[in-house]
Order: C-alpha cells, then sequence, then structure tokens
C-alpha cells in the first residue's frame, strides 16, 4: 500500500443554514485503501462524502469552511474543474437509482457526457466496468434492456459500475448495502476488495459489521464530530477513546 | 337520524359510482349523437372537395388544410416557449418573487375567454402587425392561447421527475445542460408530450379566436398569409347561418374523428417511449 495521502482533509467545517454537521475534522486517506467513516444516523458521514465531490454545492443554504486536498490540490479553489472532480472522485448513493434507461446506457452516461463518442471505446468501458463490478455474467445477454429491471443488488452494483465506467480515481460509497440482502451484500463486498488494488475507496458503511469486514482504516464519527479514528484491526477489538468503544459494543447507535 | 357507519359507505359506493355512470353515458351520448347524425354525410368527396355555394356543396377539404396549417403553426410557435418557460421555471431560477410572478401570470392567462385571446390576435397581428385575417395571424393567437397549458403541464412533468436523477448526472460529471437532457427531460417528455397534446385540441376545436384572427374566407390558402377558414368555424357558420345542419354535423364528426386519431396515436408514441426505459 502506498503510504501518500490521496486525499486530505483539513479541520472542515460543514453548515446547513445554522445547523453545524461538521465540526472540525481533519483526516487523511491513502492511495489503495478502504476507508470507513462510521457513526450513527446524522453525525455527518455522508456529508464528508457530498463535501468531497461537492456534491453538495447542490444544496441551498450550505456553507463549507476547511481546506480538501485531492492529489495535494485545493478542490474548492475557483480553477478545478468541478465536473472533472466528480469523474475523479466518484459517488454511489444509498438507494441505487439507475437512470430510466436501458443497462448500457445507464453506465455508457457518463463516459457519453466527457465527449467519448466511439462505440467501440464506449462498449469496451461498459464491459470492462460490469466485469469490475462483478454484474456482466449477469447481465451480458440483456444489456440493452431496461436497467429499473434488474434486482436491487444488481442496480446496486449497476451503479457502482456506472462509477467505474468514468476511470475514476477515488469512490465513494454511501451505505450502499443498506437496503440488500446478505447475499448481494457479500457479493459487492468481495468486488470492493477487489477493486482496491486500482482504487482509493470510501465507504460509508450501514453498519459496525460492514466496516470491520471491509476497511483498512476507519474514522469513528459522532455529531459531527471524528471521535476516533485507525487501523481497523485496532479500532474494534481496542479502541482508545470510551465512546468509540460504548458505540461498538452497542451499548448506544 | 344517525345512519350506521356500514350503510354511509353503501350510500357514498352508490352515489360516486352514479355519477361516474351519469358522465360516462352523457360523453357516450354526446359522441354517438355527432357520428350517427354526421358520418353519413362523410365520403370522399366532402373529404377531397373544396366547398362550393357557401359550403352548401362541394367537400370540405380546404377548411381541412386551413385547420392543420393553423394548428402547427400554433404548436410550433408555443413548445419552445411553453417548453424552455417550464425548465427556467423549474431548473435555472430558485423559486420567488420571479416565478410567482410568472407562474401568477400563466395561471391568468390560462383562465381568460378565448374570445379575448381573439380580439388580442385581431387588435395585435390582424391590425398592429399588418398581418391581416391570415393563417399566420391565426396560429400565433392560438399559440398564446396554449402557451399557458403547455408551460403548466411541462412543469408538473418536469417536477414528477425523480429528484435523484439529477443527482445521479452530476454525479457521474454532468454539467447542468448535460443534466437538464441526459436524465430530466427524457423521464419529463411523456408529461410534455401530454400537455401539447391538449394544447392541440385546443387549437383543433377553437373557433371564436380563429374567426376573429384567420377570417373566414372560403378559399384553398396559398400561403401562411392567406386568409382561412378552420372546421371547426366552418361548421360554426354552417349551423349558425342555417346553410346545411347535415354538412356541420358532417364536419363536427370529422373533427371528433381527428382528436380522437391525435389522441391514440400520441399514446401509442408515448408507451412505446415509456417502455424503453422500464
Amino acid at each position: 500500500m502506498d503510504n501518500r495521502a490521496k486525499i486530505n482533509i483539513k479541520n472542515l467545517n460543514f453548515y446547513y443554514h445554522d445547523h453545524q454537521a461538521i465540526k472540525d475534522v481533519s483526516l487523511d486517506i491513502k492511495y489503495n485503501e478502504i476507508y470507513a467513516i462510521f457513526g450513527p444516523a446524522n453525525s455527518g458521514t455522508t456529508t464528508i462524502l457530498k463535501a468531497i465531490n461537492r456534491m453538495c454545492d447542490l444544496i441551498p443554504g450550505t456553507r463549507t469552511e476547511g481546506e480538501i486536498l485531492l492529489d495535494g490540490k485545493d478542490i474548492r479553489s475557483p480553477d478545478f474543474n468541478i465536473t472533472e472532480l466528480r469523474r475523479r472522485v466518484g459517488i454511489v448513493f444509498e438507494e441505487p437509482v439507475p437512470l430510466p434507461m436501458s443497462i448500457f446506457d445507464n453506465i455508457a452516461y457518463g463516459p457519453r457526457m466527457s465527449g467519448i463518442k466511439n462505440k467501440v471505446v464506449l462498449a469496451e468501458r461498459v464491459e470492462n466496468s460490469l466485469r469490475m463490478a462483478v454484474l456482466w455474467d449477469e447481465v451480458k445477454d440483456k444489456l440493452h434492456s431496461p436497467a429499473l429491471r434488474l434486482s436491487g443488488g444488481q442496480q446496486q452494483r449497476l451503479c457502482i459500475a456506472r462509477i467505474l465506467a468514468l476511470e475514476p480515481e477515488v469512490i465513494m460509497l454511501d451505505r450502499p448495502c443498506a437496503a440488500l440482502d446478505p447475499i448481494s451484500t457479500f457479493q459487492i463486498e468481495e468486488s470492493l476488495k477487489l477493486l482496491k488494488e486500482r482504487f482509493t475507496i470510501i465507504i460509508v458503511p450501514h453498519n459496525i459489521q460492514q466496516a470491520a469486514r471491509v476497511a483498512d482504516r476507519a474514522g469513528f464519527m459522532l455529531m459531527g464530530t471524528l471521535v476516533e479514528e485507525g487501523d481497523t484491526d485496532q479500532m474494534f477489538v481496542n479502541p482508545r477513546e470510551q465512546k468509540t468503544s460504548d458505540y461498538i459494543t452497542g451499548r448506544f447507535g | 337520524m344517525r345512519i350506521s357507519p356500514k350503510k354511509s359507505q353503501i350510500i357514498a359506493k352508490t352515489l360516486i359510482w352514479a355519477v361516474a355512470v351519469i358522465v360516462i353515458l352523457l360523453l357516450i351520448f354526446i359522441m354517438a349523437y355527432i357520428l350517427v347524425k354526421g358520418l353519413p354525410t362523410l365520403s370522399w368527396q366532402f373529404l377531397s372537395e373544396v366547398p362550393r355555394d357557401m359550403g352548401r356543396s362541394g367537400g370540405i377539404l380546404s377548411t381541412i388544410v386551413s385547420t392543420l396549417l393553423v394548428t402547427v403553426v400554433a404548436v410550433v410557435v408555443a413548445t419552445p416557449l411553453g417548453v424552455g418557460t417550464a425548465f427556467y421555471l423549474t431548473e435555472y431560477t430558485r423559486e420567488g418573487r420571479v416565478t410567482r410572478i410568472i407562474r401568477f401570470c400563466a395561471g391568468a392567462l390560462a383562465a381568460i375567454p378565448s374570445i379575448v385571446y381573439g380580439l388580442f390576435g385581431f387588435i395585435f397581428f390582424v391590425i398592429y402587425l399588418k398581418l391581416g385575417w391570415s393563417v399566420i395571424s391565426g396560429g400565433l393567437t392560438l399559440g398564446v392561447m396554449i402557451l399557458p397549458t403547455i408551460i403548466r403541464t411541462s412543469e408538473d412533468a418536469i417536477r414528477a421527475v425523480h429528484p435523484m436523477y439529477r443527482d445521479v448526472s452530476y454525479s457521474l460529471g454532468g454539467t447542468k445542460w448535460q443534466t437538464i437532457v441526459g436524465a430530466v427531460a427524457p423521464s419529463a417528455l411523456p408529461g410534455i408530450i401530454t400537455g401539447v397534446i391538449l394544447g392541440i385540441g385546443r387549437c383543433v376545436a377553437e373557433t371564436a379566436a380563429v374567426i376573429l384572427t384567420a377570417g373566414s374566407a372560403l378559399r384553398m390558402p396559398t400561403s401562411l398569409f392567406s386568409p382561412a377558414r378552420t372546421m371547426a368555424v366552418h361548421f360554426y357558420i354552417l349551423a349558425r347561418e342555417g346553410i346545411s345542419m347535415e354538412r356541420a354535423y358532417g364536419t363536427a364528426a370529422l373533427l371528433i374523428v381527428f382528436i380522437l386519431i391525435i389522441n391514440v396515436a400520441a399514446n401509442i408514441l408515448l408507451n412505446k417511449f415509456v417502455a424503453k426505459g422500464r
């Protein structure tokens, strides 16, 4: 594993109107690791993801303070191209939302918007992405049928494939398995472990066990504050903070 | 007297059923009446010849052509304006004073009787712009008339698009325009088309606004600047001036058939389009 930081978050504060959702959070995410940001509901976990690829800019009444560096460059500086940022840092939402078009068109959507028109290149991108998301074998014969007909687990892998087709550097997943059955969850977790060879992955898991299963390192968020972070092995066996220990052992949640 | 819940349930159900049946019967009766009275008049000659002797003999071809031309002008003018306004209201501006004013105006325009549009078209297009009684004056007037309908239905359709579609498109590196074209518009299209079809229906059926702006000349229009008599105006004149009730019913029946065809065709198109995504 490369030890340099892919993303540095420095003293990040985030506000929805008067409510401060993130309080002075600093953390580094390294190349090719799976980093889990976990915590109870409304802890600011999702907000951090949305701040990293500036999806939060779309929500009126929000304000960001602090620095987020991608490969050492400030993503909030005016000369940082926002659509390029979102291509480099892809996000998979909690609810799988296929666009109402075919499987192929869903995956090709991002590449097409970046200006790729060549059919051979597109077909290659679609196949590679679907293979990486471990969905290819299930859909290769029906690429042109509507994506909305897929099962929930397949739809979520489609959403992952859709991000992969952008050839991103970082993949962020927001509770990707919250609505899925254990088998689909297992399939997605397995594909994440393969994907970290090529990408940096940030995941907000829907439960602590998932963080423990897939993540190399993790950060525990509570009420907008980063309580503790560290290697998952150490953190889940021997947390430093009492609050982390209480949350992991289920004293609150 | 107290009515038990069970009884009130039965009474309510019966009443609602009765209302529905009455309305459906009424509609079927009107349609059937006009079709029964009018269809026997329809013949190849009636469809393919221009009217003669003020419409007492000959056919109604020139009025069919006029209706088509006027409607096409109206739709071509009103659709881009209306759909554009709807996208502006939903995607390019935050809710505020401006959107409220535009919406209020559109609402008010929708409630104005068509004869007022006719008067406006007569003063503005016919006289002030010197377009005369013509296809173009009639079409533009009808375009203004159906604009509020198209704005309203398009806006509703765009608002009904799954909000996550926008987030998904942005998250895949889409710009605002790419998001509107690629993710929002395709989902809103069925609703937008429904609005346009409603507009077409109103254009085809309109009398008051057209008679004041396109005139009632029976000759075949040769250009957009020729005066024209649409089918609705034609049967209005046939009936009012007692020229030929038979032919008035024939024209009305054809109008109904046209509107049915437009609706059915649009439905088929829409289903085909929607089926692609689902």
